[in-house]
């Protein structure tokens, strides 16, 4: 187990350089970012050059990449266009985010896989059809389309929410949001466990243990579940990442200041300190997520071993 | 029936997380009164909270409420009028004496002198420091030596600033420049105090200032809090308690906000909702000319543009398009039709003439595919506007003024857009003069002179002249209108300029733009000013 975790360590590293590296290009062929600085105004000649020099934009992009790298490992992330360091971007907004995806996840998890467990173990009856036409409408229909129309009702309509989060975003607040940031992942995870349960209650495991007498909760919950876990486990590891990447719409529609929102002022402004710093970070999220669920296997199927 | 209690259990999750966010509502708070605060919404400004290194709105709106400099435009008329310059001399246009009002200090206590203004211009002049109007202080003398065109700077302040006394000082200019005192109220020209260069980090994290507000707490990103400074000495004193301004990521949501009841004022509505803003907001929705102008710029480094038989073509195009229906249907008239290429907050008295532009901004379109025939056509074959389509959903109007086109050229191809993905690479390209034809040129002026509006545009070698437009007619006029020391004829001679800008048709003007805003009924006495920008020391707070 600990030479596979070794292992998978060593393997991130030259994804986490191919991840940076190609984030560093992307975000460089987008043009000149002082260019854009100075609003509908031209820069003066002589500021825009001073300023390509603080940056390092002045010198080739290989070298700007390793001097970036190099600044990375000593946790230097650079500043931003408007005088910010990185970092300090980073230790607002990543706590917002981090809730933000905590609280879908949670959602994900306990409306996700009930919903999940009730209709595998019913299919065909009329609560089975009714939850796998409400999660078709919820993946067909858009987040900022769901995000929008709660925000409406729930918030200016009827009053029960407040339609924006402020700028502290506590737990409460972020509720709707994570509900809304949360919703298509949470339609595939009720369907992934509605297949997987489905398919395993018929399996001789669980016939065993009906015979033995367990009673059905039990059955359920340690034999059936356990055992159906695997898809819907490795889907949700992945969707950390994906979640706290994919938050820019959700935030801008609840002005949540997180992850989202710093990535979206980055790319507008064409800061690529503030882009690739982020990103850096999201790659790291996501490799150490997908190693976590590698690992929870062995948990759930104790007949998986690592070698 | 295990099944059902799970669904009403996972119902009852639902339910709960509904019930706990409804905790989190309720009003803005914050009391009435004259102590009432007002909440506004904000972007995140650009760059550092510095006068000479803030060139947008967002910033500019923060500076006008926590500075106040030599001059200060009227909210209503524009006029420059005098704030701390108790008077500004000079006998030859070129040579000023600047004399300073008693009594006025910094909210940290500190005076302000005479020294106050000069080390702050040196500081925003000076090349080292990296400001972003630094170009601001480029007719004082010696603005070459602190600001170098390339290489670093030979010196660390302006040889035209020399302070008397504490009260005076004088100023040189490198040419004849009659109406620069009224320039005098731009942001940049703000007095600093000792601390913003002894302790600068301190001073950028909560900035201080000797305006009628000061800052109670800043957290980059998202809030501002002003609080009104009970020691301040201008007239103009805040009618309210404070103003906090927050930033919102997406100027719908702050409107939505608006309509909810969580917010007081957003000043800039978006296009989205003008269908609706009349319903939900009624006459709390202001909608006033701004000192912005919008155009179309051509590449004059293009060879094709430059020809004498291309004033019929663009004259042509400006004809073609039917600027009412625009401004009518795609701005729900939130912009006017441009009738010449300055601003009506000008006034007339300041410069604004209607219909200057005549025949060439009325929509023709016969005599617009007469001309264009006659001038053998569309540069190119095709014309194509450059606009970047990240921001200010420019797309749309492009659309429609290359539809406006087509029509009256019959030929559906005649006019296309060109999207160019951020605002930084649209940038990019235009000063690195990559243009092929017409592209989205916008101008917000940043003192209302008629100068303004011509100068850093069409002059020889401009700031802003980004087409590289150059006529020595122009020049010549601009010129003279400089030197004028009356008022009076310095703007005759300056609409005489933009006749010849006229002529060649060096800009087609499109429309002026309004600025927009909307409030709630916390609060009353809102209006805009000429920059667009809410008078925020006036608002009321019931």
């Amino acid at each position: 187990m600990g030479r596979y975790v070794i292992r998978r360590l060593l393997q991130m590293i030259p994804v986490f350089f191919g991840a940076t590296l190609l984030i560093f290009l992307m975000v460089n062929v987008m043009g000149d970012p002082i260019a854009g600085l100075c609003g509908d105004k031209a820069c003066d000649p002589a500021t825009a050059a001073q300023l390509e020099k603080e940056f390092g934009l002045d010198k080739p992009v290989w070298q700007q990449y390793l001097t970036y790298m190099g600044n990375v490992f000593t946790g230097d992330f650079g500043t931003a266009f408007n005088g910010q360091k990185v970092t300090e971007l980073m230790s607002a907004a990543f706590p917002v985010t981090i809730r933000l995806t905590v609280v879908a996840i949670v959602f994900e998890i306990v409306i996700g896989i009930s919903l999940g467990v009730i209709t595998g173990l019913r299919r065909g009856r009329p609560v089975d059809t009714v939850v796998l036409m409400l999660t078709l409408i919820v993946i067909a229909i858009p987040v900022f389309v769901t995000g929008l129309l709660l925000q409406l009702f729930l918030g200016v309509e009827w009053g029960v929410v407040r339609p924006t989060v402020s700028p502290e975003a506590p737990f409460d607040e972020l509720l709707v949001p994570g509900l809304v940031l949360a919703s298509v992942s949470l339609a595939y995870v009720t369907r992934l466990t509605r297949t997987s349960i489905a398919e395993n209650s018929r399996a001789d495991y669980v016939r065993t243990a009906v015979a033995k007498g367990l009673p059905r909760h039990r059955v359920i919950t340690r034999h059936l579940l356990r055992n159906s876990l695997i898809p819907v486990v490795t889907f949700i590891g992945t969707d950390v990442g994906a979640l706290m990447g994919g938050a820019i719409v959700t935030e801008r529609i609840f002005n949540i200041h997180g992850v989202g929102y710093q990535l979206y002022q980055g790319i507008l402004r064409q800061s690529t300190q503030t882009v690739v710093g982020f990103v850096t970070v999201l790659v790291l999220v996501f490799l150490i997520a997908n190693l976590i669920v590698d690992l929870l296997y062995a948990v759930l199927d104790p007949r998986i071993r690592y070698a | 029936m295990r099944g059902a209690t799970h669904a009403k259990w996972a119902a009852g999750v639902v339910a709960i997380a509904l019930a706990a966010t409804a905790c989190g509502g309720g009003g803005s708070g914050g009391g009435s009164g004259a102590d009432g605060i007002v909440s506004s919404s904000w972007g995140d400004p650009q760059n550092p909270l510095e006068p000479a290194n803030t060139n947008e709105v967002q910033g500019g709106k923060v500076l006008d409420m926590l500075m106040r400099g030599l001059k200060r435009y009227d909210p209503k008329t524009g006029e420059a009028k005098d704030m701390l310059a108790q008077k500004i001399d000079t006998s030859d246009s070129q040579n000023f004496r600047v004399t300073l009002k008693d009594g006025w200090t910094f909210s940290n206590g500190e005076k302000v002198t005479a020294k106050s203004f000069v080390d702050a211009w040196n500081y925003g002049a000076n090349l080292k420091n990296n400001q972003k109007n630094a170009s601001m202080f480029a007719y004082i003398d010696g603005y070459d030596q602190i600001h170098p065109k390339s290489g670093s700077a030979k010196t660390d302040t302006l040889s035209g600033l020399k302070v008397v006394d504490d009260k005076t000082f004088t100023v040189k200019l490198n040419q004849k420049f009659s109406t620069w005192p009224d320039t005098l109220g731009y942001p940049a020209f703000a007095p600093l105090p000792r601390a913003f260069f002894d302790h600068h980090a301190a001073w950028l994290s909560k900035p201080i200032g000797n305006g009628p507000y000061l800052v109670d707490s800043y957290t980059k990103g998202s809030k501002l809090a002003l609080r009104k400074w009970a020691g301040y000495m201008g007239a103009d004193k805040a009618q309210n308690g404070g103003i906090d301004l927050k930033v919102y990521t997406d100027n719908n949501t702050a409107y939505t906000d608006l309509t909810a009841g969580n917010l007081d004022l957003v000043d800039d509505v978006p296009a989205s909702q003008l269908k609706n803003v009349k319903a939900d907001l009624g006459d709390r929705y202001i909608n006033t000319p701004a000192g912005i102008i919008q155009t179309l710029a051509f590449p004059y480094y293009d060879a094709a543009w430059n020809t004498p038989d291309a004033v019929k073509v663009r004259k042509g195009i400006s004809m073609a398009i039917n600027r009412q229906q625009i401004t009518d249907t795609i701005f729900q008239k939130t912009r006017t039709p441009a009738t010449d290429w300055t601003s009506p907050v000008l006034g007339t008295a300041g410069g604004y003439k209607a219909g200057l532009c005549g025949d060439g901004c009325t929509y023709n379109p016969t005599e617009a595919k007469k001309l264009i025939s006659e001038a053998g056509g569309i540069p190119g074959g095709q014309l194509k506007i450059t606009y970047n389509a990240d921001t200010g959903s420019h797309k749309e109007w492009v659309d429609a003024i290359c539809n406006s086109v087509n029509n009256a050229l019959g030929n559906d191809k005649a006019c296309v857009g060109g999207p160019v993905g951020t605002f930084a690479d649209f940038r990019s390209q235009i000063t690195q003069s990559k243009m092929s034809g017409p592209f989205r040129a916008g101008w917000q002026m940043d003192y209302p002179l008629i100068q303004n509006f011509l100068q850093p545009l069409y002059y020889t070698g401009a700031s802003s002249n980004d087409g590289k437009w150059t006529n020595a007619e122009f020049d010549k006029l601009v010129d003279q209108a400089n030197a004028e020391t009356d008022k009076a004829k310095a703007v005759a001679d300056f609409q005489q300029a933009e006749g010849v800008v006229r002529d060649q048709m060096a800009a087609i003007p499109l429309w002026y733009q309004n600025g927009s805003a909307g409030y709630s009924e916390r609060v009353s006495n809102v209006s805009l000013n000429p920059f667009s920008v809410p008078v925020y020391d006036q608002i009321k707070v019931s």
